[in-house]
């Protein structure tokens, strides 16, 4: 007993060594918060300035410059059953030039004047009687987007100080658009156009309606492909396979799937898909199902871990009660799951949306001018779209990419918000 | 309507009182974890209408053995087991034996309530659901007040049938998954350790459960507590690193056992 006694120690809590240990404990952990605190003011810091200098360049491209023009189309006489021929250019040409007054110029310079509006002015005008016939019977106004220099000029993007010999719109076609100006027929209404117009190669009509096409479809036949799959070989993995070598080796496979880059799965479907199946190039099919490739380690992973993280108590109050393993999982396990399930799909797709490489070599960076009706109609994708946008040498495209990236930012940003909320909503706790 | 009390009858018409009928038997079970051997060569039989506590030291197999007789362990990977169990005469592990049949027949108790995360009702009523055991809609909210009632839970949440089961407290909660494990008519409910997690008022409450429950169903249950041992079983089995030590009366086994380390073990000397 003795010995057992000595062996107690007797510790003097307020010695200087101690105190001393106590303090440095104290330093460390100060010190790790003061390191986190740094990290997630140094992350907010450049999501600042990704989303300032994005807003900065790209908020222009959310108004455009339009001039609202008369027309009188009752004097027209054009036929109503032959709109699509009548003869607009010339209808259009004339009304352009009355707004201006400048029907008395010479030829040359009405040229130069009319380049102030947009090449498919006469188009514009056309489809919206088309789609409105009652308007052939009177006077009506139509809205007609300025063409690319003199919408950047309305927004101060071309200075009038520049020589003029370094801009791209001379002094008699500034003149004629302060004449338009100061007629109060200018106006900068929201780029509607941005969100429901096809590509163009004119940036005063371009829109992203094409590539939101492309990327929804991509996104369902992604989803429709990778969501299904996904789960059955979670189940199948986590609650049915042995454990055994091939087991492991599909795992580490799958595992290291998840790591490979991208764009090495566009190489896959443009061999498999194109090459092989013969499916049709720049399709959202496609697109998609290359997508799909890319989620479905992802999916499958994070299938797993959920249906690892259910509490294996619940496993055997079903199997305990004499279910089978099919309703245990069905009627217990998945339920519990799925929320986490949920929010990884949409994290996952999230992803796909975001994806550029794998599309580039299927041919989703077409230049299309319609939107997608389908999952095979060629169309680009939201991140294609941007690509080939920063690449185009017109100045109104410099915005636009800043503003494509934006309504693509915010796309993501709603799935994401619809990740947390089903988290939230669904979550269990044990 | 009510296949429980069929079941009951019958098995108070099957046992004769004075000679003890045998449930389930198990001889020569021995059970491997991979290349580590938990159980050795038990022979063991469970006494219809009895109640048989197995008792023994943290890590002595008696869980083991018990998750052996409705087939629980198949489902951890590298388990095995040899030797033979019967219910009723047949050899559970036999490929012609279903073993979602086996576990509706050998119902089981957890150590931790486990209900599942939804209404107390659909709780009670799953296991008839996916039998198949009720024809009606009536039928299954018969089924849900008599399995309930009989766990002694009726009145304590007969108005509250539609709220989640993880809401009640700990012990009502185990009665629930009594009350889940009756609904489906078992001849056999094995209990592994039921009270550990409750306090002991709720402890009480279900060892009084079982006391009542013995009745119409052959109960096996594990317990690291002596005196709970002593105050549910009739019959108690002694485990000790794997092996049966002995299995007696309840009777004699706390008060005059025939092995030293059956004595030592309920004196308090290891444990």
């Amino acid at each position: 007993m003795s010995a057992v006694q000595q062996n107690v120690q007797t510790v003097d809590w307020h010695s200087d060594a101690i105190k001393a240990r106590r303090k440095s404990r104290y330093a460390a952990e100060t010190r790790l918060k003061a390191y986190g605190l740094i990290a997630i003011v140094f992350a907010l810091g450049f999501l600042t300035i990704l989303i300032g200098s994005l807003t900065v360049k790209g908020y222009k491209a959310f108004e455009q410059t339009v001039v609202s023009v008369e027309i009188d189309l009752a004097t027209s006489g054009f036929d109503r059953d032959k709109l699509m021929d009548a003869n607009w250019k010339s209808l259009v040409k004339k009304a352009l030039l009355e707004v201006g007054g400048a029907e008395s110029l010479k030829k040359k310079e009405q040229k130069a004047y009319l380049d102030m509006f947009t090449d498919n002015a006469a188009y514009l005008v056309r489809d919206q009687v088309i789609a409105d016939p009652a308007r052939l019977s009177g006077k009506s106004s139509f809205v007609i987007p300025l063409s690319d220099p003199f919408d950047q000029l309305a927004k101060g993007e071309i200075s009038r100080d520049t020589p003029e010999d370094q801009r791209r719109v001379n002094d008699r076609q500034i003149a004629a658009f302060d004449q338009l100006v100061a007629k109060g027929v200018v106006s900068k209404p929201f780029n509607w156009g941005l969100i429901f117009n096809a590509d163009s190669r004119f940036p005063e009509l371009a829109g992203l309606a094409g590539a939101i096409s492309g990327s929804f479809w991509s996104i369902v036949v992604c989803f429709a492909i990778s969501f299904p799959v996904g789960i059955a070989a979670a189940i199948y993995l986590e609650e049915f396979a042995p454990k055994n070598r091939w087991t492991d080796l599909i795992e580490i496979n799958i595992n290291n799937l998840a790591a490979v880059p991208s764009v090495v799965f566009g190489l896959l479907g443009l061999a498999v898909f194109l090459g092989w199946f013969g499916l049709p190039r720049s399709a959202p099919l496609v697109g998609g199902l290359v997508l799909a490739l890319m989620t479905l380690p992802t999916l499958i992973i994070v299938t797993r871990v959920s249906l690892k993280s259910v509490p294996s108590s619940i496993r055997e109050a079903a199997l305990g009660i004499g279910a089978s393993k099919h309703e245990a999982i069905f009627h217990h396990i998945l339920p519990l799951a799925m929320p986490t399930v949920m929010t990884g799909t949409i994290i996952s797709l999230a992803r796909a949306l975001g994806e550029t490489a794998p599309l580039l070599l299927i041919g989703m960076n077409a230049f299309m001018t319609s939107t997608a009706h389908g999952v095979f109609d060629a169309s680009t994708a939201l991140p294609t779209q941007i690509y080939i946008w920063s690449d185009s040498p017109e100045r109104g495209f410099v915005s636009r990419t800043s503003a494509a990236i934006l309504v693509l930012l915010a796309f993501l940003v709603l799935m994401n918000g619809i990740a947390i909320f089903l988290r939230q909503r669904f979550e269990r706790r044990w | 309507m009510n296949m429980m009390a069929e079941t009951t009858t019958e098995a108070k018409q099957v046992q004769p009182m004075s000679e003890p009928s045998f449930k389930m038997l198990g001889r020569n079970v021995s059970v491997h974890y991979g290349a580590k051997q938990a159980l050795f060569n038990v022979n063991l039989a469970v006494r219809q209408n009895t109640v048989t506590a197995l008792i023994g030291p943290s890590g002595c197999g008696k869980s083991t053995f018990l998750r052996c007789l409705n087939r629980m362990n198949d489902t951890i990977d590298n388990c095995r087991v040899s030797g033979e169990i019967t219910l009723d005469g047949q050899d559970i592990y036999d490929a012609a034996i279903d073993v979602v049949e086996l576990r509706a027949r050998v119902g089981m108790v957890f150590q931790k309530p486990n209900p599942f995360p939804k209404s107390i009702y659909e709780n009670v009523a799953y296991g008839p659901r996916i039998h198949g055991l009720a024809r009606s809609r009536a039928d299954l909210d018969q089924i849900v007040e008599t399995s309930l009632q009989k766990a002694g839970l009726w009145s304590e949440v007969k108005d509250r049938l539609n709220e989640p089961g993880t809401g009640l407290s700990g012990g009502q909660q185990q009665r629930l998954c009594i009350a889940r494990a009756v609904a489906v008519s078992p001849e056999v409910i094995l209990m592994d350790e039921p009270c550990s997690a409750l306090d002991p008022i709720a402890t009480a409450r279900v060892e009084e459960l079982i006391h009542e429950l013995r009745s119409n169903f052959t109960i096996v249950i594990v317990t690291h507590s002596m005196q709970q041992a002593a105050r549910v079983s009739q019959r108690t089995a002694m485990f000790h690193l794997g092996n049966l030590v002995e299995e007696n009366d309840t009777d004699k086994i706390f008060t005059n056992p025939d092995e030293q380390r059956t004595q030592d073990y309920i004196m308090g000397r290891f444990g």
